[in-house]
């Protein structure tokens, strides 16, 4: 085996391969999503009973800001990339990313942008603390002082995003193996490719969002402050024209993953393959005109809210395609029951629950009784944990043994996945009906009348919170002394990861290029 | 086949009796259906909505756990090796957008009842500011604060959802809110009435209401909606509502309220208060509404709310003093209570800021000071 | 595939995407005069618009229109300012014209600037000033007091259905912004 690197800090500091990169990103996401999880301890531990007991109200509010920004671009959006640099060249049968260099950069600057953001924490007057959406004018005019790190740490991810979605293309469009067509390629490298442009599309969005911010506050401009002509409301539409594709962005490559994952497991080609790439390409292009469905209180004129509601409702097509796809893959299947199906399924299931909410909440009038309750807070951690994150640990499971050459314990990861399964419905589900019994979300007390979800959903919190640190132990086991993979470790496993490559996959992958019938 | 298919159909009705039996069995599960027209429209839009993904879930959901049972590798060692069909794929494109014709065609009648405010019969204008709300009502010498009640203990019934003055408004009458903003976005929500119109600094909005006549002497109560700074979740919406003729004489007493309070600060201006007085009632003023964010210490929470100890303007000439309690400071969380105290309170405010904390300047500020301030002398 | 193809296609390709990254963060600053202009055609938030002329309007008898004026002051602000009259009953296409006042009640002098609003929104399209004060700036020494004239006509061709609109002021204190920009343009 000519199979050599480098050892020691600095092959992590100078690694131009996809694989040590990939990994540094997976590791990365898994500590920000720690430290968010605390962040959100902290939250859950307030909210446990009415009464303010531990935290001062600006602290609270510094806490959800931080939560929300570190989950959606330290722990999401990375744990995406790092899947993207460890199974795109894998499964296109490229040697490694195309840029590498710039692979190297783009994870490199992530721990500086969110030192920087959590530095903010210990400043005077505090960290970020108007909301992970940081509405004009209580972030700009009101903003503390902290706010000019977090519009820099801001910049800093979006470059880092940029070049994470550049290198994605490039490789998906120049690297492919002889014979790898298009329709050919994996659903996985097909979702990411299509994240890939919405991140180029949207982040510069957002990049230019934060600096009229920067420019509002120290350079006498006027972009959301009525005072000087501006609007505050343009800031929302702005931020959402960024926002709402950024949802798809943390959700697209979970479809992705499941859609490996299901038909492995359910032993039989992925049902409608074609459809579901259109699908995803459609739900990309319907996310750029469905922005506004988050601001129907601002007081939109009645056309709008019609166009609004009615695009966004569209939505629910491509995406019950989707569903119904999964289902009748599975269906007249060979299943079996492993760690990474359990996640996927549960996946389905739950996700599409937020799916639910997310129809009823693009109906107008009756989002104006939905609208930043706690229901919507349901909503998106439907589609955020069970969605993102648990297509994320599904990958891992199934991934691991190629990657690491080891196998998890079985029993240790379904241990995992019910405890999950578990807590994550304690957690969330009780938050729909604190929301419809009027609940606004973002707040640090409350009433009497929401004590007992809240409760539920503290103790479902901190029991979630605690699986995470069982899942980093069943991982440390796994990659330390777990048995020793196959190469081809599910029966039903498909691609070019599991045919042509030996478990762990060697360092350097397809130095020529495999042949794809 | 019969079996699967009995099968089926006992999976999807054992679900919905579970989920209807939840739903219905306890109503403080569901959302409020409220009082008015548009809020029981949206109730029984959402009931609609919330039947129709219950129904949804049963097929999807049924499928998928049969095929857990049947399709498992120990029951079906041989796969099938169909991958797609058009057809079907066709039918489960169309079904979804037949559902969600069904579903958006009374939401766009709902919504376009929801947004036609004209025709009203009074205006109130709400403006939100940090952290309370203020209602002027357009046809009536009549406006007010309203500011949450912080002497409530936590087991109270309306905990966090009590204010000092109440929005009073009549029944049996098309109200039209005239929402804006003081400072951030703010929110205004009453989940019984099916209002919720964002405040927006420089621009107005407007939502309305009207309700029944049956509900005359209810409550309602509900409370900010968008993120708006510290005590965001310590500003609630309270709507008192009154038949015709109890409204009318509310208007008359809240005349003759305004009436007295000016003859009362006329009186007070008057009176020459000693140090001792206005100490007095300057720490209780002091705590209820400057402590929240100067903290009861003076030390404020810098730098967005700044110490009084030992500032520059508590020590600084009394004149820039008694500008910022009555003007408030652009672009701060610094609102102007030259509205909202009585000329007294605020002379006795500002002398207790002036000598609290070891700032003892030994200077006294007088309510007539305060008057000539906000004449312009 | 030889190694240098593969290098210039990346960079052409590299080169592409990074051309419309730069776009889309162009396109971000587009948005505010695009959010503009399409305020402008849907009235979003009853921004009104700019100076209209007041020529061969025509004027429509049959039906009358009640518009509304709202004044707020905001914080910091210490000026007194409202409107002469709280309501007006006009004919669509009739030149009508209100008079607010101001008054500087502090001890230095100030600038203040008025931000004009609609509801409901659409009917900010129909609303034509051909007079403002809102499009200037007020300064307005200390002590000092104005009257100001506001000159309008709304369009004949606004819907039936809107009988009543309200036009709010709200005034802001800019002194301090008008200092910072003087500053750096000297």
């Amino acid at each position: 085996m000519s199979d050599h690197h480098p050892t020691g800090f600095t092959r992590w500091l100078y690694t131009t391969n996809h694989k040590d990169i990939g990994s540094m990103y997976l590791w990365f996401s898994f500590v920000m999503f720690l430290i968010g999880g605390a962040m959100a301890m902290v939250i859950r531990a307030e909210l446990y009973q009415p009464g303010l007991q531990f935290v001062e109200p600006n602290f609270f509010n510094q806490m959800t800001t931080m939560h929300g920004l570190i989950m959606v671009f330290g722990a999401v959006m990375p744990s995406m990339v790092g899947l993207a640099n460890w199974l795109i060249p894998m499964q296109v049968g490229a040697p490694d990313m195309a840029l590498p260099r710039m692979n190297n950069w783009s994870f490199w600057i992530l721990p500086f942008a969110f030192t920087l953001l959590l530095s903010s924490l210990f400043m005077d007057g505090g960290a970020p603390n108007f909301g992970w959406t940081f509405y004009a004018p209580l972030s700009t005019t009101y903003g503390p002082p902290s706010t000019d790190f977090f519009i820099l740490g801001v910049h800093m991810m979006g470059i880092s995003s940029i070049m994470g979605a550049i290198n994605v293309i490039v490789t998906v469009f120049n690297m492919r193996a002889p014979g790898m067509t298009l329709m050919k390629m994996p659903l996985f490298v097909w979702t990411w490719l299509i994240t890939a442009f919405l991140l180029i599309m949207v982040m510069p969005v957002l990049a230019g969002t934060v600096t009229m911010m920067l420019t509002d506050r120290h350079f006498g401009t006027a972009f959301f402050d009525a005072a000087g002509g501006g609007d505050p409301v343009m800031f929302q539409h702005i931020f959402w024209f960024f926002g709402h594709p950024e949802v798809y962005i943390m959700i697209l490559p979970a479809f992705g993953v499941v859609s490996e994952i299901i038909p492995a497991f359910s032993r039989k080609k992925l049902f409608g393959y074609s459809s579901m790439v259109y699908a995803t390409a459609s739900i990309a292009l319907l996310s750029f005109i469905v922005w506004a469905h988050h601001m129907f209180a601002v007081g939109m004129p009645l056309a709008g809210e019609l166009f609004f509601m009615i695009a966004t409702m569209l939505i629910a097509v491509p995406t019950g395609v989707k569903v119904f796809n999964w289902v009748a893959t599975m269906w007249q299947g060979s299943l079996t029951f492993e760690t990474p199906m359990l996640f996927s399924i549960a996946f389905v299931i739950l996700f599409t629950i937020g799916g639910f909410s997310g129809v009823m909440l693009a109906m107008a009038p009756v989002d104006f009784q939905y609208h930043d309750t706690y229901f919507v807070v349901a909503h998106f951690h439907y589609v955020l944990f069970p969605g993102a994150i648990f297509g994320t640990t599904a990958a891992v499971y199934y991934w691991l043994p190629k990657w690491t050459g080891k196998m998890y314990n079985e029993t240790s990861g379904k241990i995992h996945f019910w405890l999950s399964m578990i807590f994550v419905n304690l957690t969330f589900f009780p938050m729909h009906f604190s929301g419809l019994a009027g609940m606004p979300r973002r707040i640090p007390d409350y009433n009497m009348m929401f004590a007992d979800f809240n409760m539920w959903a503290s103790i479902g919190a901190f029991g979630l919170g605690l699986t995470q640190i069982y899942f980093l132990i069943t991982l440390v086991i796994a990659i330390r002394s777990g048995k020793k993979a196959e190469d081809k470790q599910w029966e039903g496993a498909t691609g070019l990861e599991w045919d042509a490559l030996p478990s762990p996959a060697p360092y350097h992958t397809f130095s020529t290029p495999p042949k794809v019938d | 086949m019969a079996i699967r298919r009995k099968l089926i159909a006992g999976i999807a009705s054992l679900l919905s009796v579970l989920l209807s039996g939840g739903v219905q069995a306890a109503s403080d599960l569901n959302m409020r259906p409220g009082v008015t027209e548009t809020s029981i429209g949206a109730f029984d839009l959402h009931m609609m909505v919330v039947w129709v993904m219950v129904a949804i879930s049963v097929v999807v959901f049924g499928a998928m756990i049969y095929s857990f049972i049947f399709h498992r590798k120990s029951k079906n060692p041989t796969p099938a090796t169909f991958s797609h069909s058009t057809s079907v794929e066709f039918v489960w494109t169309i079904i979804p957008i037949i559902i969600l014709v069904y579903l958006t065609w009374p939401a766009v009648k709902l919504l376009v009842k929801m947004e036609d405010a004209s025709e009203s019969e009074m205006s109130i204008q709400v403006t939100g500011s940090q952290w309370k709300w203020h209602y002027k009502y357009l046809e009536n010498d009549i406006n007010f604060f309203s500011n949450l009640d912080r002497t409530l203990a936590v087991d109270d019934p309306n905990y966090l959802l009590e204010v000092d003055n109440m929005l009073v408004i009549p029944v049996d009458t098309k109200v039209r809110f005239l929402v804006t903003a003081d400072d951030v976005i703010h929110s205004w929500w009453v989940p019984d009435l099916a209002v919720k119109k964002d405040a927006i600094p420089g621009f107005i909005n407007e939502t309305w209401t009207n309700i029944p006549a049956e509900h005359a002497g209810k409550i309602f109560r509900g409370q900010c909606t968008e993120l708006c700074g510290k005590d965001h979740g310590f500003m609630p919406v309270v709507v008192k509502v009154l038949s015709k003729d109890d409204y009318k004489a509310w208007v008359a007493t809240k005349n003759d309220e305004r009436i007295a309070a000016e003859k009362a600060a006329a009186e007070a201006a008057a009176a020459s208060w000693d140090m001792d007085k206005l100490m007095a009632l300057g720490k209780t003023t002091y705590d209820a509404k400057c402590g929240m964010c100067h903290m009861p210490n003076g030390l404020g929470m810098p730098p967005t709310f700044p110490a009084l100890k030992d500032s520059r303007i508590a020590k600084g000439p009394a004149e820039g003093h008694i500008d910022i309690v009555v003007n408030g400071k652009t672009g701060t969380s610094m609102a102007a209570y030259g509205a909202q105290l009585t000329d007294a309170e605020m002379a006795a405010v500002i002398t207790y800021e002036r000598n609290a904390w070891g700032n003892n300047t030994g200077d006294t500020v007088q309510p007539a000071d305060i008057q000539a301030f906000k004449a312009g002398n | 595939m030889t190694e240098p193809t593969q290098n210039s296609d990346n960079k052409k390709l590299v080169y592409r995407l990074v051309g419309i990254i730069g776009g889309m963060f162009l396109f971000a600053f587009a948005l505010v005069p695009l959010y503009n202009v399409f305020c402008d055609i849907t009235g979003i938030n009853g921004k009104t618009r700019g100076q209209a002329l007041y020529q061969d309007v025509e004027i429509d008898k049959k039906r009358q229109v009640t518009i509304e004026f709202l004044t707020n002051v905001n914080r910091g602000m210490p000026w007194d300012f409202g409107s002469k009259v709280k309501s007006m009953v006009v004919y669509p296409g009739e030149l009508n014209e209100v008079r607010f006042f101001a008054k500087n009640r502090s001890k230095n002098d100030i600038v203040g600037q008025t931000v004009p609003s609609v509801s409901p929104g659409e009917a900010a399209l129909y609303l034509n000033k051909t007079e403002c004060f809102c499009f200037d700036q007020q300064v307005l020494a200390a002590g000092e007091e104005v009257e100001m004239p506001m000159k309008f006509y709304i369009d004949a061709d606004i819907p039936e259905d809107v009988t009543r609109l309200t036009l709010s002021y709200q005034l802001f204190n800019v002194t301090d912004s008008v200092k910072t920009e003087s500053a750096a343009t000297k």
